[in-house]
């Protein structure tokens, strides 16, 4: 693997290695000194041509986590509205000697494109295109779902290592349609073992959804109620999405809100040890509740921070060419880290 | 040697609609003679000998739907590289579509069209109108100028733009009857498809890409053919695409309505499959769509439904195919690699027999563009006294294609690295070869300037 394109791309056991790896990666992050050397003097580029603060920062915090130059490009605006070409931007940071880009654009396909046009030797980290996909939200939900629901979360970062979720049921609720974090969840989570329910109103799941391997319901009562979900993945419901063509997607927020938001009242069917995620940012009243969002079962802020880690991960195991299914023993990183102290 | 129209050719051995072996004669720009074996004695001493042994003789195939680009987009294709590569496909006509820059909604630029088609000579060019100024849908444009301009337009579309407003198209159907025209429609309905990228269904859903709903193509259709019927019109269906268009038009032709349909040869041979790589190349409108309705455009062309194959070449410019797939043009070229695919894909599969090649590439665009009758009559049988319009194909060749090495002046075929079967040896207009050996012959399209 040289590229991480899409979350569909990893075998089971390259997801495993890849949260296994952000588990090591994770444990280095309660340390006092952060650091690791491991990508000194490689070049990481963060090139966004879309607005993202929260996906960049984090991917940046993993890059200079790692010791590696990190340059933040920010591309607003492609070819689509005449600015610079995506070939002319590619091959410019060829020519700059990027090691890595993690790239963030609103057209689906374009990291797939920057990988294979011939335009650029680094390796390609999707960040998020269009509808499409996002693996690392993925892998961060995924390594977020073992460590809650796989292992012993006492034990901290480490627990789940070496697990998949097998058995495990993830509801994913809202804006399938329009959602690249559903469709890497999904590939990723049944790639994993887990079993997935897709719940939407129907204007928001695509045709062609009756292939894919999970369940699809229009009834967030019933599939909390009777699915039991071991955990349950909130969407961001873009506002757009009501005033787009046709006179948008739901009639109106409260509507939405009433049949697809997840409240106080939905929280209480839910099984004791079912977990509440968010990919942020979130619309508190929309699509959760205050009490949702900050009740002791959401783990939308530990996301955040898993994000760096396996994030890190994938930084790691791309560059370093690290990527077959062979654990990087934790001994190794600590030795790392002590070199780094020292 | 020149190769002009006092040129005298005879065809060794060719085999007129893929049948038994034979000699033809062309002189004066007509077909002179058709005959088992022509006496070494009646050859002409100065006539050209062509060795045409298993060669499929075929009417001069005729294009209903070319963009050739100019005027607004010569860097993309001219008129002349576009008709060269015409000529290189086997083609002796294409009608040029409308939508250029200007657009072509007037007596002026048809005209224009027409005549620098005229001059570079390698095929004839037969210009369609606009149907409203501008492309815009909002007002007629004069299409009774153009009819009776010196282009003789028949054909009207907005082609690339749906007429979408039913009384716009309820008008344009009744307006050109008074000159026998036809409204070829583009049929997509405009809200159904903002910012559609691809066909939807399984494959947009897996790519994230906005979906291009049959029912969009469907429903105009629909739409169109009871149009016709309610004002006794005729009506022209472009670039059909999906199971359920082939079954309307099929209800429709069933019910007596006047509608023709045609289909790519891309549609005939190319799936949604093809966007997984995201290589913009594929990009179309319509779109590519399933292998299902892959299947019942064939059968449709093989039972008639569908009248004709027409190539709705697009050339593009690279830029505008190098980069992400929703900021990419859609359209892909086709002239030179129609013939091929329609021998691919109904040919070689034993739907269609050379003879039907020749009604669906040939006779029927020609009827339904009426340009099969008069001085320079196009889609005739090939039949001594009639014009010496002509294609000779090997259909034993096998070819890879190389976008860069065509005529046309741009790369964006969809065929490019595959193998297709079948190459055009020969193309003659009115008795001029304008392919010899495979290759343009430069000075014919002089010649044709100078008539």
């Amino acid at each position: 693997m040289k590229h991480l394109l899409s979350a569909a791309d990893l075998t089971r056991a390259e997801a495993v290695h890849v949260l296994d790896t952000a588990a090591e990666m994770a444990a280095t992050q309660s340390r006092e000194i952060k650091k690791l050397p491991t990508l000194r003097g490689r070049t990481v580029v963060n090139l966004f041509f879309e607005d993202s603060t929260r996906t960049r920062i984090s991917f940046e915090t993993a890059a200079k986590r790692l010791s590696a130059d990190v340059i933040n490009f920010s591309a607003k605006g492609s070819s689509v509205s005449k600015g610079e070409s995506l070939k002319d931007t590619a091959l410019t940071l060829q020519a700059m000697g990027a090691d890595a880009v993690v790239v963030r654009h609103q057209a689906s396909g374009a990291p797939h494109l920057l990988a294979h046009a011939g335009w650029l030797d680094a390796a390609v980290v999707n960040a998020g295109d269009g509808t499409h996909q996002h693996p690392t939200q993925a892998l961060l939900d995924a390594f977020t779902l073992r460590r809650h629901l796989a292992g012993d979360p006492a034990l901290g970062a480490t627990s789940g290592v070496g697990a998949d979720l097998d058995g495990l049921h993830v509801a994913i609720v809202g804006d399938v349609l329009h959602s690249r974090v559903a469709r890497s969840n999904l590939a990723l989570l049944t790639t994993l073992g887990a079993h997935v329910t897709l719940v939407a109103p129907p204007t928001l799941v695509p045709v062609g959804v009756d292939t894919w391997p999970c369940e699809v319901s229009y009834d967030l009562d019933a599939t909390l109620a009777d699915g039991k979900p071991d955990a349950v993945m909130m969407l961001r419901v873009q506002r757009e999405r009501m005033s787009s063509a046709g006179g948008g997607f739901f009639p109106s927020p409260l509507e939405y809100s009433r049949a697809y938001g997840l409240d106080a009242r939905r929280l209480a069917i839910l099984p004791e040890h079912t977990i509440v995620m968010h990919p942020g940012p979130m619309n508190r009243g929309l699509e959760i509740s205050a009490e949702a969002a900050d009740s002791p079962r959401a783990v939308i802020v530990e996301q955040v921070a898993n994000g760096v880690a396996v994030r890190m991960a994938v930084l790691y195991l791309l560059l370093t060419g690290q990527h077959d299914a062979t654990p990087v023993p934790v001994t190794t990183t600590t030795t790392r880290t002590e070199e780094a102290h020292a | 040697m020149s190769h002009d129209a006092t040129t005298t050719y005879v065809l060794r051995g060719v085999r007129p609609l893929g049948g038994e072996r034979a000699d033809v004669l062309l002189r004066d720009g007509v077909i002179a003679r058709i005959e088992a074996q022509l006496p070494e004695a009646d050859v002409p001493e100065e006539a050209v000998v062509v060795d045409g042994a298993d060669l499929v003789a075929l009417p001069g195939l005729v294009d209903l739907h070319t963009h050739l680009r100019e005027p607004g987009r010569e860097d993309t294709e001219t008129i002349e590289s576009g008709t060269r590569s015409a000529a290189a496909g086997g083609f002796t006509a294409v009608h040029a579509m409308a939508n250029t820059t200007p657009v072509a909604d007037t007596a002026g630029v048809v005209e224009q069209v027409w005549r620098i088609g005229r001059d570079a000579g390698w095929v004839d060019v037969h210009p369609v109108g606009a149907v409203s100024v501008g492309l815009a849908g909002e007002q007629l444009a004069e299409l009774g100028a153009m009819a009776q301009s010196a282009a003789r337009v028949r054909v009207f579309s907005d082609d690339g733009k749906c007429v979408w407003d039913p009384v716009l198209m309820r008008r344009a159907l009744e307006y050109v009857k008074a000159f026998d025209g036809v409204v070829a429609q583009h049929a997509q309905e405009p809200r159904l498809t903002e910012g559609a990228q691809m066909n939807e269904g399984i494959v947009s859903a897996e790519l994230g890409l906005a979906g291009w709903p049959a029912v969009a193509e469907e429903a105009i259709i629909a739409r169109d053919v009871l149009l016709a019927e309610h004002v006794g019109s005729r009506l022209h269906v472009c670039h059909l695409s999906t199971a359920g268009s082939v079954e309307i038009v099929r209800w429709a032709k069933g019910r007596g309505i006047d509608v023709t349909a045609e289909v790519t040869p891309h549609h005939l041979v190319l799936t949604d499959e093809e966007a997984r790589g995201y290589d913009p190349t594929f990009k179309v409108n319509p779109p590519l769509r399933t292998q299902a309705d892959v299947e019942a455009v064939r059968e449709g062309l093989a039972d008639g439904t569908i009248d004709i194959v027409a190539t709705d070449h697009a050339p593009h410019a690279r830029e505008d195919k190098d980069c992400e797939w929703a900021a990419a043009a859609f359209g892909m070229t086709g002239l030179e690699t129609a013939l091929s695919v329609v021998q691919a894909t109904m040919v070689d599969t034993g739907r269609l027999t050379w003879a039907d090649v020749a009604r669906v590439m040939s006779a029927n665009p020609a009827r339904i563009g009426r340009i099969d009758t008069g001085e320079l009559a196009q889609g005739r049988p090939l039949a001594v006294g009639e014009p010496a319009n002509l294609v000779l194909v090997d259909p034993a060749a096998r070819r890879v294609v190389d976008g860069r090495a065509q005529e046309t002046a741009s790369a964006n075929t969809p065929f490019a690295g595959r193998e297709l079967p079948g190459r055009v040896v020969a193309t003659f207009l009115r008795g001029r070869a304008t392919v010899l050996d495979g290759a343009p012959v430069r000075d014919a399209a002089a010649v044709g300037g100078a008539r």
